[in-house]
């Protein structure tokens, strides 16, 4: 089975540089970018085979530096991003290229304290601590937000992702919102300089360190949290609510969110009183005029069958779908795309 | 051609016989000696395409950041504002550490395993060493945070504080990651390169060195120190740069437990960075162009910094040769 496979799709291949356009057999879609929303990607990709099996989508996540790179450089047809592309990038762009946002995620607060107690945050501690401004568990800022849990004398370890990552952008969009000094200081990026802390590769990089040190706070996935069964606390949202970060208020927040034309939105510190407040998007980037003819007409077919399908898968790989108004406007987007 | 005129000059063996011998085709010879020197041009041309291509993909960064690059500390990407000295400093640090904890531990092993371990005994101590560098990095990292470093963190930390808390090296608060932490794992995976090595070349040294010394009636371990050891000083100080080598590039395993911090701090318990774990941690996510330059860059000062450790470490070599073979001759 597998040889033959393969020989179809070398075939197939070989067809399109020879004929361009007039591929019979079956057609490579390559897309690169992001890792957070691999998982579901690849489950997208293999139920979309089910669906139209003509298509086969080949992605690569090497990061959304490099799916933003590739896809300015049009070596792939689409690509992938944690966050949206800068100004900057966009000039580079040979065409109008196009966000469409596909799912999101939060970033929680996760910690090691003896006896794992249950904790609340509001933004001016979070903010304090990874300033290095609290440095103590016992900090008359977190003890009044958490009356009748007893903190320890102890010093708190901050740590932080080493890597570039979505989830330190979404992170710092968060701190650089709600701290003035955070945004003067340190700023919103995949990485920064971080005023305190250690850093840890990768999400499972942070959960572990968090694990094995006592007094550690830090920030990871919400998958992270869950599956390694790490406590995390509830946060005080713009509306004054302390909200639990899960599926439904990530949605909350994207429904409430303030949402431009470009979908080049930031939903953290969204204003809805059950939205979670740090959590962010993931997009696909298409060009808004499509080169090749055949290939784009499959591409916006696989893209409507994400929105209105795909996002149902979404909630089992603890990924929050974007909201019914928001599905709406992103299918007319897809359908603004010229082939 | 002057070598091949004297065997005819001399023959004077039948005509047929001479015109029956045609001489020997140098082409073998020839090709032999071009494909040799393609293979090691090959090599020397990788290297310079290398830096050829790490100066281009930097030439931005280095136009903007200049010398200051090397010498200032701030790493910034958010306001594009990139100096390496932080990086340059946790690289040779680590690195010095592997070497202090690994050198004399293969080099004892090593000697152990030649000189006197019970034949019984040898292959399977060599075997568990070899299979030591098999081991993947990312493991040996996860290993680290999640073993070594608790472990570090409860014991041998704490006592080094108690102990040597009054230096600066062991000074300030204990959280596990660190660059100490991040030395010792680089010894760790540069224990196995260096112990081969060291063996092979305590294997090479002739038996007839060890019957001189036990003939002039030398103990166990004076024919291994005169005998074995400073005749094998030059190779063994070999196998010490080629683990240095690979301690100066090693990233995943580091990575994991030294920190990740760029600060330039005196005590070993704080964290630490090099420059091999800032490309693999920042390369992928590096949207604007300076960023992405200023991180070939430090691929281009690690390139330096291997090639100019090396360099020293050939120098030192050099004088630490001449001067045995001076106490020879004296």
């Amino acid at each position: 089975m597998k040889p033959l496979k393969f020989r179809r799709k070398t075939l197939a291949l070989v067809l399109l540089a020879g004929m361009s356009a007039t591929a019979s057999a079956q057609m490579m879609i390559n897309g690169a970018g992001a890792t957070f929303p691999y998982p579901i990607y690849s489950k997208w990709f293999d139920e979309y085979a089910k669906v139209d099996p003509s298509v086969r989508f080949n992605y690569q996540s090497i990061g959304s530096g490099g799916g933003q790179k590739q896809i300015l450089a049009q070596t792939v047809d689409f690509g992938a991003s944690d966050g949206p592309m800068s100004d900057e990038n966009l000039a580079k762009a040979p065409g109008k290229l196009l966000h469409i946002p596909t799912v999101a995620g939060a970033d929680v607060v996760a910690y090691n304290l003896p006896g794992n107690p249950a904790l609340k945050f509001d933004a001016d501690t979070i903010a304090g601590i990874f300033l290095g401004q609290i440095k103590k568990w016992n900090d008359p800022k977190i003890t009044t937000l958490n009356p009748g849990v007893s903190l320890p004398d102890q010093e708190i370890v901050v740590v932080h992702r080493s890597d570039g990552s979505g989830t330190t952008y979404i992170w710092t969009d968060y701190l650089s919102k709600i701290s003035p000094e955070w945004k003067s200081k340190v700023g919103t990026n995949t990485s920064v300089n971080w005023p305190t802390g250690i850093g840890g590769k990768g999400n499972e990089g942070v959960a572990g360190q968090i694990k094995q040190t006592p007094g550690a706070l830090g920030y990871v996935e919400l998958i992270y949290a869950v599956q390694n069964k790490m406590p995390y606390a509830e946060v005080k949202n713009a509306a004054g609510e302390f909200v639990k970060p899960n599926i439904q208020s990530v949605t909350a927040a994207l429904a409430t969110a303030d949402i431009p034309e470009d979908f080049r939105f930031s939903i953290t510190n969204a204003p809805g009183k059950d939205a979670y407040p740090i959590c962010g998007a993931t997009w696909l980037l298409v060009y808004e005029q499509q080169k090749d003819a055949t290939k784009g007409k499959k591409l916006v077919e696989f893209l409507k069958w994400a929105v209105k399908d795909g996002e149902k898968m979404a909630r089992d790989l603890q990924y929050a779908p974007l909201p019914e108004n928001l599905q709406e406007r992103v299918l007319k987007r897809i359908h603004e795309i010229k082939i | 051609m002057e070598i091949a005129t004297p065997p005819a000059a001399a023959s004077l063996a039948p005509r047929s016989a001479a015109q029956a011998m045609v001489p020997p085709s140098r082409f073998g010879d020839k090709a032999f000696e071009w494909l040799t020197l393609a293979m090691a041009m090959a090599v020397v041309l990788l290297v310079i395409l290398i830096g050829w291509q790490l100066w281009r993909g930097s030439s931005l960064a280095v136009q903007k950041f200049g010398f200051h690059f090397l010498t200032t500390s701030t790493w910034d990407p958010v306001t594009e504002q990139f100096g390496a000295l932080p990086f340059i400093y946790g690289t040779l640090v680590s690195s010095f550490i592997a070497l202090l904890i690994a050198v004399p531990l293969s080099v004892a092993t090593a000697v152990y395993l030649t000189e006197l371990a019970p034949l019984w005994i040898r292959q399977p101590i060599v075997s568990l060493i070899e299979m030591l560098a098999a081991i993947p990095s990312v493991i040996l990292g996860l290993w680290g945070i999640f073993v070594m470093i608790p472990w570090l963190r409860d014991y041998p930390f704490p006592l080094l504080k108690r102990f040597f808390g009054w230096t600066p090296f062991f000074s300030g608060p204990i959280y596990g990651t660190s660059m100490l932490a991040g030395g010792i794992i680089i010894a760790i995976m540069i224990l196995p390169i260096i112990t081969s090595v060291s063996r092979e070349i305590l294997r090479s040294v002739p038996n007839l060195q060890r019957e001189a010394a036990y003939a002039l009636g030398a103990t166990r371990w004076e024919v291994t120190r005169i005998a074995v050891l400073s005749y094998a000083r030059k190779g063994l100080f070999g196998a010490v740069i080629l683990g240095l080598g690979r301690a100066l590039g090693e990233t995943m395993a580091v990575t994991m437990v030294i920190g990740n911090t760029p600060q330039i701090a005196a005590s070993l318990f704080k964290p630490g960075y090099t420059l091999a774990s800032v490309i693999a941690n920042e390369f992928t996510e590096a949207t604007t162009d300076i960023y992405l330059q200023a991180l070939f860059e430090i691929g281009l000062v690690l390139f330096g910094v291997t090639i100019l450790v090396n360099l020293i470490a050939q120098l030192l070599l050099k004088t630490l040769t001449t001067t045995s073979t001076t106490r020879a001759v004296q």
